[in-house]
């Protein structure tokens, strides 16, 4: 058997591996762009070279932190909030059948409604600050939580669920010990996604009106023909995106080892 | 053969009646079951595939609802799973979230009760059942038998005093399951309990029990009560007695003369 510190050194690894595997496809993506650029002599101002989105964002480094700093805080408070909110709307529906056929089937109807839709609406709700954007996130990444958490709370073994009648558990002790770590990797499938669907809605406020964040600054480069500023927007979410997925896949490998995509990789960690 | 135990018995079932509804009309699993136990008695069901086994056991264990008739145990009508029952499934159902160790400590947890307090008897458990090291692995690690030997000290950390098992060894090779049966029993021999324990195979139950209660087919009525006066501790090679095989024979005649044996599930 593996002592635990093993264990941790493996997942380490893998996710170093990870990480290098996908820096040296994005690097090998770049250096195709950058050859073809050269080669071709596209203009500037219809496809930037890599060199040049990243010299653009070399000259005002600052500039450019602050307008992520503002669209990475908007997507992370809209993923927690809509996490946290998701999670015990998940659970409610769960347990009560009312809230399934009500709330439930409610988000399902309201899941067809292009959520982008309504992101002008929030704006004229809250302004154009931070907490219409957040608030957009919010409602695009909810859904993904509640139906993959709802999904795991469900999937349970009935076997599991008689074992645990049988040794005279309630409800809560069902819910906590049973159902709610067999939902975990559903809700990290869930996290996975509505990462993603949080920074789209962050971006999607910050197009329709906003003084700040990444979405502005496409907006207004646009506006402007600065095509550079606009790729260098693009390539910066793009890094955003990857690092918040990876975050959260490091952090299911840590919470879930016994799951049977994890196998193997991480034996003999305690799962607390 | 039927024992009629003077006293009032451990466990006692009466008139059981047991329908499951469905689309078509009700289905009668079980049809006015009358069984007596007697404490730290062996006991097990024999039947073919569909007979009601199971249902019988889950309505002992408070599992399922019964339609009709009454099950006694120790004085207490059992209307919800009672307090000091063990039982364990055809499959392990461990949790894969838990090492082998908590596995086995989830009836303390559940019932609140100390889990370092309890640690030692299930290390004592794991020992008994040859699993000596591996407390802190994890199910997914272990092989199908050890697995099921896990999900045996589960439900024998808080001491039982009643057993239920639903064919526990079912799915295990014939080496594997000749094993558990010897830790079984020695487990029940050093710690005696009432044991219900259903099982497909005939030898198995005359191996184990002190006695075999043969089921009919569904809707499952007892057709008959067999006494296993064999020596204990009994060795897998009094198998090969001649003794051991008339209580196979007699068991098998009477699955025959119940036209039982054609393409059923029930094997010597
Ligand atoms: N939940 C249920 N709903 C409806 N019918 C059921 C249910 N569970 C069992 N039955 C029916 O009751 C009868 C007895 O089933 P049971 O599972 O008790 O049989 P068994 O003797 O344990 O069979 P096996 O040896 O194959 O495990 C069967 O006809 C089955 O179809
Ligand atoms: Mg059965």
């Amino acid at each position: 058997m593996s002592a635990p510190e093993d264990a941790g050194r493996k997942s380490n690894n893998h996710g170093t591996r990870r990480v290098l595997h996908i820096t040296f496809v994005v690097l090998g993506f770049f250096l195709l762009w950058q050859t073809v650029v050269d080669a071709a002599r596209i203009p500037e101002y219809l496809l930037p070279a890599p060199s040049a989105i990243f010299a653009e964002i070399g000259s005002a480094p600052n500039w450019y932190l602050m307008h992520v700093a503002r669209t990475v805080g908007a997507t992370l408070l809209g993923f927690s909030a809509a996490l946290v909110v998701g999670y015990i709307a998940a659970v409610a529906i769960v347990y009560s059948r009312i809230l399934e056929d009500t709330l439930f089937t409610l988000l399902i109807a309201m899941n067809s409604v292009p959520k982008v839709a309504l992101a002008p609406i929030f704006i004229i709700w809250m302004g154009t600050g931070l907490s219409s954007k957040v608030a957009i996130s919010v409602l695009i990444a909810l859904f993904a939580i509640v139906v993959d958490t709802v999904l795991g709370l469900r999937s349970v073994d009935p076997d599991a669920v008689d074992l645990f009648r049988a040794m005279r558990g309630g409800r809560f002790q069902t819910l906590l010990w049973l159902r709610a770590p067999n939902a975990l990797p559903y809700l990290f499938s869930g996290m996975k996604l509505a990462i993603s669907l949080a920074l789209v809605g962050a971006i999607s406020g910050e197009f329709i009106a906003s003084q700040a964040g990444l979405g502005y600054v496409i907006l207004a480069s646009q506006g402007a023909f600065q095509t550079t500023r606009v790729f260098a927007a693009v390539v910066l979410l793009g890094v955003i995106g990857t690092i918040l997925f990876l975050i959260i896949d490091q952090t299911e490998r840590f919470f879930c080892p016994w799951h049977i995509s994890h196998r193997g990789r991480h034996r003999g960690q305690a799962a607390r | 053969m039927t024992t009629a135990p003077a006293e009032p018995a451990f466990l006692a079932i009466d008139g059981l009646n047991k329908t499951y509804p469905s689309r078509e009309g009700n289905i009668a699993a079980l049809k006015h079951v009358n069984l007596e136990i007697g404490s730290t008695e062996f006991v097990s069901l024999v039947g073919p595939s569909g007979c009601g086994k199971s249902t019988l056991l889950r309505c002992v264990a408070g599992l399922e609802q019964k339609t009709s008739g009454a099950i006694v145990l120790s004085g207490q009508l059992v209307t919800a799973p009672p307090e000091n029952m063990g039982i364990v499934f055809q499959r392990d159902v461990l949790l894969d979230w838990y090492t082998v160790l908590e596995n086995i400590l989830l009836p303390a947890r559940i019932r609140g009760l100390s889990r370092r307090t309890l640690t030692p008897k299930a290390e004592h458990l794991l020992d008994l059942i040859g699993l000596t090291g591996f407390a802190h692995r994890f199910p997914w690690e272990l092989s199908g038998g050890m697995r099921q030997r896990v999900a045996i000290c589960r439900a024998l950390l808080l001491e039982p005093s009643l057993l239920l098992m639903d064919e526990p060894f079912g799915a295990l090779d014939a080496m594997t399951r000749d094993e558990l049966n010897l830790e079984l029993q020695r487990l029940w021999l050093d710690n005696a309990k009432t044991v219900l324990f259903v099982t497909h195979s005939i030898s198995e139950a005359v191996f184990l029990s002190d006695r075999i209660v043969v089921m009919s087919r569904s809707p499952g009525r007892i057709i008959d009560t067999i006494t296993v006066d064999l020596p204990r501790p009994r060795s897998l090679s009094i198998r090969e007695t001649p003794e051991f095989g008339r209580y196979v024979a007699h068991i098998r005649g009477i699955f025959e003369s119940f036209g039982l044996l054609r393409g059923s599930h029930v094997r010597a």
